[in-house]
């Protein structure tokens, strides 16, 4: 195989991930505090994921990677290849048929089913960071539950824009207790977190946070009774599966105002097609794939 | 007169220590007694010195009672909790002090309604009653919403009058009321001193002019009797 | 205006730093409705006794008993973080000397207000809003200036503000430090008409610490005089300024120079 250890940190490192990994499990919410090491890749390239990765990999395992939910992009194809090499483990494109899901920013369309583990990639884990610089004090903050400043934050946001402005990283409230940045996924994406049957991790590598959400634990988005949580996403389908219910990337295709809408997840919109369906632009897409 | 009477004084000795001017004490009073009673106007006399204006602040509160005893309405002040003095001078004790002493920028129409703002009253009402007294101390309407800080020396006395007239309190200290005011404004206060008297208030007063003393006082106590002899 | 206890029951309170003394033995009762003034020069003790007071440093000894809405009165010293913290925020109110200590500068005068009652648990906007507004009025912060951040503002109306976010949940007991420190003098006026309004109308009960001797006669019921971590003076505030009995307040008083 390599000369790499299994999944490229030593087994002692591995070791004291789990131990922060089953503290974050038990504590659904938290944010573990755990000795970040140095990656082989810049801080924001996804460290921290990969760390959690690194850590829940066996060789059976079959991985998935995508960034912005795509399979193909560079962060996604590195990390699935710093994997192949350190770890010689198979991996896949396809969702349901991977045991472990590294992503950044998205949560995949196809339902997560039991055994399967979600691992997030998180630039900033604490959610209060922005209102409240002192680490000493947010960590009080959470410690006591005081969760006033988030709402602060939401407020700021209407008064701002006339309505819940922020669009991604929604904060949510975990099983009644902790508040928690979901990382920068859409809030498209925050029911999905609620109830979700897969182990979900989220690691931040520069921040030295683990924190996790174990299966069918309650996430509740915030929001204020005359201006509800909504999931919203670009009021289109998708150009080429036709989906209208999938989470969209706008792509500009010219310098003329030519715009298309595609599903930024990537084998979602490919399996979708694979059973006939199409979209606006699906034929000749779909006859040039 | 009977244990109904508003202010008794008893026995009371007040001197001063000056700290900070080698220790020195001056032994200004000693054994002061006085009784005032309902619908009673009390003029105090005496030289310049003798202490009338020190009996006056002692029965105040904020001169300290070194011996004896000083009850107002029942309520005995040497000694007193600060939150009973304030509740004394709150609904029951009223006081026209020489100088008046406001926070700058309020209006004078706000001045003289608030003591009755802190006895509760609404601001309609107690504006209003505001306004009918100062009014009739003959202080033009312009300069209500004005700061008397900005009045001259007997426009701040009125208004300083009209403040202390707002609320019937049943115990009225009268620090010189009449002091640098003209005719037509000095015949308004003694009426209003009149009529306070006549509605059964105990009214002590220090009066420099002798014809307002005649006209209002009941009675005379001359204070030069507690001095210490020097 | 009086209850059965005093609002605030203090005894015995000491706090040293190393050898050197901070305050030590303080002991009075705040009733209902009262304010009191802590006069002293710097290093008097003065902040230190208020912080102690106001659950901010730790005292070594000495009792802090606050009469509670629910459950009468309780030594705050004793509480649990969770609850101290609870009071702080609902029936006690803390004006700082600086509004950058007690203002979020990055956050709209409107978010400033609403904070605490968020803290609070209310999670309807229009709601919120509308007590914002209501409470900007009450500082004399005109409404249109709801969504700006405070750092647009003057000192003044940066105090006021400060003001208005602490007292928006109705507190009891209001501890401020040096309110008008650092206004102009004629700011200072207005602000001090203003807290002597809000304290009448809300029969608020506050304890005011500053050096300002004209500030104390203007605001204050009572009056505690300071010096090096002693009270050594205390009583109705006239009393204590035109009859001062120890040998420091009468250099103090001596001492204000007269405009």
């Amino acid at each position: 195989m390599s000369d790499y250890n299994f999944a490229y940190l030593d087994e002692a490192t591995k070791r004291m991930i789990r131990r922060a990994i089953l503290k974050a499990v038990a504590v659904p919410g938290y944010q573990v505090p755990f000795a970040s090491r140095e990656m082989p890749m810049p801080y924001g390239w996804g460290t921290g994921g990969v760390q959690l990765t690194a850590a829940c990999l066996t060789p059976e395992d079959r991985l998935k990677v995508i960034d912005q939910g795509a399979d193909d992009t560079t962060n996604a194809v590195s990390i699935r290849k710093f994997f192949q090499r350190t770890a010689g483990v198979a991996v896949t494109e396809r969702t349901r048929e991977a045991t472990i899901i590294q992503t950044r920013h998205r949560i995949p369309e196809a339902p997560l089913t039991e055994g399967q583990i979600l691992v997030y990639q998180v630039p900033i884990p604490e959610p209060l960071r922005f209102l409240e610089p002192r680490e000493t004090e947010t960590r009080r903050m959470h410690a006591l539950a005081e969760y006033g400043l988030m709402h602060v934050k939401l407020y700021e946001d209407i008064a701002r824009n006339g309505e819940i402005a922020t669009a991604y990283a929604y904060p949510v409230k975990v099983q009644g207790r902790y508040v928690m940045d979901p990382s920068p996924i859409p809030k498209f994406d925050n029911p999905k977190l609620s109830d979700c049957a897969a182990l979900q991790l989220f690691g931040a590598g520069r921040e030295q946070r683990i924190y996790a959400l174990p299966p069918h634990t309650q996430v509740v988005s915030l929001d204020f009774d005359d201006h509800p949580f909504v999931a919203a996403k670009a009021p289109h389908a998708c150009d080429l599966c036709g989906d209208a219910a999938s989470y969209l990337d706008e792509v500009i295709t010219d310098d003329a105002g030519g715009r298309m809408f595609v599903c930024s997840d990537t084998d979602h919109c490919a399996t979708h097609r694979a059973t006939g369906h199409a979209g606006r632009l699906g034929g000749t897409e779909g006859a040039a794939a | 007169m009977t244990g109904a009477a508003m202010i008794v004084v008893r026995d009371v000795a007040k001197r001063f220590t000056l700290h900070n001017q080698g220790g020195a004490v001056l032994e200004v009073m000693a054994a002061a007694s006085l009784r005032v009673g309902p619908g009673e106007c009390v003029g105090l006399v005496g030289a310049s010195g003798a202490g009338k204006s020190t009996l006056m602040r002692m029965i105040w509160g904020n001169y300290r009672i070194d011996a004896g005893s000083i009850r107002v309405a029942g309520v005995e002040l040497a000694g007193a909790e600060p939150r009973q003095v304030i509740a004394l001078r709150r609904a029951t004790l009223g006081h026209v002090s020489q100088f008046l002493r406001v926070v700058p920028r309020v209006p004078a129409l706000d001045v003289v309604a608030e003591p009755l703002l802190s006895l509760g009253m609404d601001q309609d009402r107690a504006r209003a009653q505001a306004a009918a007294l100062l009014a009739r101390l003959n202080i033009p309407e312009r300069l209500w919403p004005l700061s008397p800080t900005t009045f001259s020396g007997g426009e701040q006395q009125r208004v300083n009058i009209a403040r202390g007239f707002v609320h019937p309190w049943p115990v009225l200290l009268l620090d010189e009321p009449t002091a640098s005011l003209d005719a037509a404004n000095r015949e308004v206060v003694l009426s209003l001193i009149e009529e306070a008297r006549t509605r059964g208030a105990a009214i002590l007063g220090i009066f420099h002019d002798e014809a307002a003393r005649a006209r209002v006082c009941t009675r005379l106590v001359d204070v030069s009797g507690f001095a210490v002899a020097a | 205006m009086t209850g059965a206890h005093p609002l605030l029951s203090v005894r015995d309170l000491t706090k040293s730093y190393g050898t050197r003394r901070g305050c030590a033995d303080v002991a009075f009762d705040l009733w209902p409705g009262e304010v009191m003034g802590i006069v002293g020069e710097s290093g008097s003790g003065k902040s230190t006794l208020l912080g102690c007071l106001a659950g901010h440093i730790p005292p070594d000894t000495g009792r802090v008993v606050f009469d509670t809405r629910a459950e009468g009165p309780r030594d705050v010293l004793a509480m649990a973080e969770p609850e101290r913290r609870m009071l702080a925020r609902t029936d006690w109110a803390f004006v700082h000397q600086n509004p950058r200590d007690g203002l979020r500068m990055g956050v709209s005068a409107g978010g400033n207000v609403g904070e605490r009652l968020m803290a609070v648990g209310a999670r309807h906007y229009g709601q919120i809003r509308a007590q914002a507004v209501d409470w900007l009025g009450r500082v004399e912060i005109a409404a249109d200036r709801i969504d700006d951040k405070p750092r647009q503002f003057s000192g003044g109306m940066q105090q006021r503000l400060q003001i208005a976010r602490n007292l928006v949940t109705g507190p009891r007991l209001v501890f401020m430090d040096e309110p008008t420190g650092g206004l102009d003098v004629s700011v200072q006026a207005r602000l001090l008409d203003l807290l002597r309004g809000l304290v009448r109308q809300m029969g608020l009960s506050a304890v005011i610490v500053t050096h300002d001797l004209a500030v104390v006669r203007l605001l204050a019921d009572r009056l505690m005089v300071m010096k090096d971590g002693l009270v050594v003076e205390q009583g109705l505030t006239d009393q204590v300024l035109d009859d001062p009995q120890h040998p420091y307040t009468q250099l103090l008083v001596s001492s204000v120079l007269q405009a």
